[in-house]
Formats: C-alpha cells, structure tokens, sequence
C-alpha cells in the first residue's frame, strides 16, 4: 500500500522551468530612429517586458498552480535597467530572478549561446520563451536554443497540457494549428493567445523590490556572443499618403472605378 | 515559392529547389517546371509527412554545405524551423527581408515596422525568410529542373506529431487574396461582425480580416487577425471597417495597393494610410455598398 502512494507521487514529476524575459518598448510607443540614423531612439520611451514572454511566465505560474511545477526563474540579459522587468517577473509570482549582465545588445544568436550556458548550469526541465520581441521582431531565440541544446521544440504555443510527463501543445501552423508531443526538457515559445497574463498587485510590486536579483556575466556562460552582422543605418520607411475622403458610399465605388479600375 | 525564387535570383549562381514530405515525386516533376530553377532536391520519408522542426533542421544542415544563400518565404513553417538551422550553422538568419541590394546587405522593418533597418551580412551562408508581397513571381513554366531524390537522414524522434487542424473556408485564403475586408472593434459584437461584413465579403469575393481589439473582444477568431501578431497582407484593395487605426494592424496591412477606411470618427488614425476614407455610421454604410454593387 505504502509502495502504491509512493509510485503515484513518483509518476508526476514536478518541473523546474526558466522564462526568459526581454525588456522593449511599450506597445503603443512609436519608435523612431536617431537623427544621424546610426540606431534607434529609445531614450525616455516607456519600457517594460515584452507582451509574449509575460505569457510564457504566466503560463508557467499557471503550471506551478496546478503543481506540475515547483520553481520558476526568470532571467533577462542586459544591464541593470533590465531588473525592473525583472522585478515584475517576481512580483508576478516567479521564485527566482537573475540578472545576465551584458554592456551589448546581443543578437537572437548571441542570446541563444547565453541562455545555452545557463540552462547547463540550472538544467531547468521547460523552458518558456515569448514567441517573438516586438523591438526586433525576429522571432527566433527558443528555436536557436532548442538548436543548441538538440532539445525539441514548440513554437507559437497557444494551449500546453501534461499527461504522463510528456507535454501535448498546440501551435500555430499557416492556415490553422497543430498538435505535438514532446518530452522534457524541451523549449516553448508563447502565442499571446496561451493565456491572459494576471495583473500584477501593489503590494507583491513592493515585496518583490526587496528580493534579491541573482546576477552572472554574459561571458561566463558564453565565450563568444558575437554575430556578423552589421547595422548601417535605420529610416522611417516610407509611410502611406493620407488620400481623399469621399463624403457617400456611392462617391466611393465611383472613385474605386475611375482613379483605381477597381470595380466591386 | 515563385516569390521566393525570384528573390534568389537576387545572386549569381545556379537555384536549387528543396522538397521535403511524403511521395514528393509528383510536386517535384511539376517543380521542375519553374523557370530558373537549375535541380530540384527531393526528400521522401514517412516522417516527413507532416514535416517536425526537427527532422526539417536537420536536412537542410546536411544539405548547406553546398550553398551560399538559403531562402524561404516568411510564413509560420519557415520561421519555425529555419532558426534553428542558423544556430545549427552558427550563423544569424534575417528575417522577413523587404529589399535585397548587392554584397548582402538586407532591408528589414523592426519595432511594428515604425523603423528600417538597413543590414550587412558577412556570415558565410545567408540564411534568409522574404517578405514575398514586395517581390515580383518568376514565372511558373518553361523550365527544366533536373530532379535529384536524396536519401533523408533518420528521425530525430524529439517530438511528435499528433493531429492538425487547418481552417476550411470557402472563401480565399488571407494572404492571396484580392480583396481583404476587416472589421474592429466598432462592429461591436461577434454576431455583428459576421451579420454586417460577411455578405459584402462574400458578394465581393473577398477574404475576411479583423484588428487585433476585435479578436482580442471575442469577435472573430484570431486566424483572420491583420497585423504584426497576425497576418501580413498586401491587396489589391484593402477595406478596414470600424478600424482604428493601431500601429500593430497598420504593419499588416500597409502594402496593399488601394486603403478604404470606413469608420464613424473622423479623426481615426486610419484615415492617414487610406486612399479613399468615408466618414460612415458603418451599420448604414455596409450595407448601402453592398445593395449599390449588387444594382
């Protein structure tokens, strides 16, 4: 009897999972590029974590709630700025925050590698990731650490389940989704569609400043975070003309007729 | 593909095709047709048929050492695995590429496509998704492709795959189609959203789409959002109804050739990117269009 209830606990293993969390700019916030065009302008512009990876952590909460997880750590790259989203991720409710330390903006490849080094050191068994960052919107980070890592991969996850330690995700593929099974450890990237991440309470903002924000070299965990490409120059793209405004709908199919040779 | 093709054709040098699936000798004869193509490199598996990240990274690797430059169109399969390949290859792969200009060096928009990034690659291997509405298609016959089956390497057997779900709608697919009707959130109500648009969508032939707010509202389902959290498109003629006008939707819908914008505020932003802006009640302005086209 005493051996059945320890096999039961034992068939549910509990998962330590790492979010990775990117601060960018507000999404309302419209960027523009630096006068001399060499980067972006973001001095003074709202920031915060990156919508996506704030589902990832949410989702992971959300596993630790149905205790399928036991800790969840946050990591952000980048200078002490960085510890604000930081300091959010633990007020959300994650029970670790470090803090990689790097002067550069690294590339997603550059990440990858980091991240890669601390997941060797942590060994986490999940680990979460915003399917894109809306600065760069590349969208790219999970599938290169999955790479590195040879760990299989979930993208654009919008529903994660757990039956038998294997994960079951569904995803976004063109023109609908799909399922897929996998075990861990393994990488996911989360679709804004996984979840709607909780709001955060004052008093969980002011506890979480106390608590201690781990901090590690980017070095340290990879010697070479490097890539070769170059930025040569940022521009406003070229923006739509505001047009006419036609005052009936009549005037409207006439002019998509006439000026367009659009006939509806 | 014939988008992507005509992107390759952006450097010297012969173009392969690469096909990956289950009995891909019939889509490879046709392939072959395709004006420009020197071979077309087929891989048959049974693991292929529904292609896992995985065993897809894992070809191309064993296939790069023969190629400069590795392109596919931007699309949720590329974007799945192709950066996987890049960390694979150790070189960065560039995504969503607008304009492609000599010695490598890439446009491509950052931050909600409110900036350009002008780029140089010195990577050995260009690793690359193309923004295919900004690219003319090479043309689809008078080609002679010769066929090369090669063997696929085992399964990675790291995920698998268990069932799919592809939308089915009789009318054409978002990212093809002519004409593109979204609605926001003015239309006020699921119910509203498909009662008011959908007959002018049908009448018109047209593909439905909707704002990130009005999916977000529960008013349509988010495979038809228009935006950087959805899908890019580019019209002929784009309609956005009870649209705002919010950055994020703007970057899905800007390169379409002819905006109308129909919303009741007359100091929506979306009226700054439409050709053509009718301040409507959009309860009244719907249907009166579609009565006027079908006299």
């Amino acid at each position: 009897m005493y051996n059945l209830v320890l096999k039961k606990f034992e068939s549910h293993k509990k998962m330590r999972i790492l979010v990775a969390i990117k601060r960018v700019q507000d999404y309302n916030v419209k960027v523009r590029p630096k006068s001399d065009g060499s980067d972006v302008d973001i001095d003074g512009i709202k920031m915060g974590i990156n919508p996506f990876d704030e589902n990832a952590l949410e989702e992971a909460l959300r596993l630790r709630e149905k205790e399928l997880a036991t800790e969840i750590t946050v990591v952000s790259i980048g200078d002490s700025k960085n510890e604000d989203v930081l300091r959010h991720g633990l007020a959300m409710g994650a029970n670790r925050a470090i803090l990689i330390e790097s002067e550069e903006y690294l590339q997603p490849l550059g990440v990858a590698k980091v991240l890669k080094g601390l997941v060797e050191k942590e060994k986490p068994d999940l680990i979460l990731l915003g399917k894109l960052a809306l600065d760069s919107d590349a969208g790219q980070t999970g599938q290169m650490l999955a790479g590195l890592l040879n760990y299989p991969q979930g993208t654009f996850v919008s529903k994660i389940e757990i039956n038998n330690n294997k994960l079951i995700v569904t995803r976004e593929i063109d023109g609908g989704t799909n399922i897929l099974e996998m075990n861990v450890p393994a990488v996911l990237t989360a679709d804004l569609r996984l979840n709607e991440p909780r709001f955060v309470k004052l008093p969980n903002l002011m506890m979480a400043r106390k608590k201690t924000i781990e901090k590690v070299k980017a070095s340290e965990l990879a010697s070479d975070t490097s890539t070769n490409i170059e930025l040569l120059e940022v521009s406003v793209p070229p923006s739509r003309k505001a047009g006419i405004k036609v005052s009936s709908a009549k005037e409207l199919l006439q002019k998509l007729k006439d000026n367009e040779g659009i006939k509806l | 593909m014939f988008k992507v093709i005509s992107a390759a054709k952006s450097w010297d040098g012969e173009i392969d095709l690469l096909i990956m699936g289950k009995n891909t000798a019939d889509v490879a004869q046709n392939a072959a047709k395709i004006k420009d193509l020197s071979s077309i490199i087929r891989l048959d598996g049974n693991h292929l048929e529904h292609l896992l990240a995985e065993d897809a990274a894992k070809i191309v690797e064993m296939l790069s050492d023969s190629y400069q430059v590795i392109l596919a169109a931007h699309s949720w399969f590329s974007r799945n695995f192709l950066p996987r390949v890049a960390a694979i290859l150790n070189v960065s792969l560039i995504t969503d590429v607008l304009k492609i200009e000599n010695n490598n060096v890439y446009t491509r928009s950052i931050y909600a496509g409110n900036v350009h990034a002008k780029i140089h690659s010195k990577d050995p291997i260009q690793l690359l998704t193309i923004h295919t509405s900004l690219f003319d298609a090479c043309a689809k016959d008078g080609g002679g492709a010769k066929v090369i089956k090669k063997d696929s390497p085992a399964p990675m057997n790291l995920t698998s795959w268990k069932s799919e779900k592809i939308n089915k709608s009789d009318r054409p697919a978002l990212i093809d189609a002519k004409i593109v009707i979204s609605g926001g959130r003015s239309l006020g109500s699921e119910e509203n959203f498909d009662k008011v648009l959908s007959p002018l969508v049908d009448e018109v032939g047209a593909a439905l789409g909707a704002t990130r707010a009005a999916v977000d509202a529960g008013y349509a389902p988010n495979e038809i959002q228009v935006g950087q959290t959805g899908v890019v498109v580019a019209p002929e003629l784009y309609m956005a109804v009870g649209v705002s006008g919010a950055n994020q939707h703007v970057y899905g819908m800007k390169d379409s050739r002819v905006v109308v914008a129909i919303n009741n505020d007359p100091d929506a932003t979306i009226f700054q990117f439409a050709d053509y802006g009718l301040v409507a009640d959009l309860f009244d302005a719907i249907p009166e269009i579609n009565k006027l086209i079908k006299e």
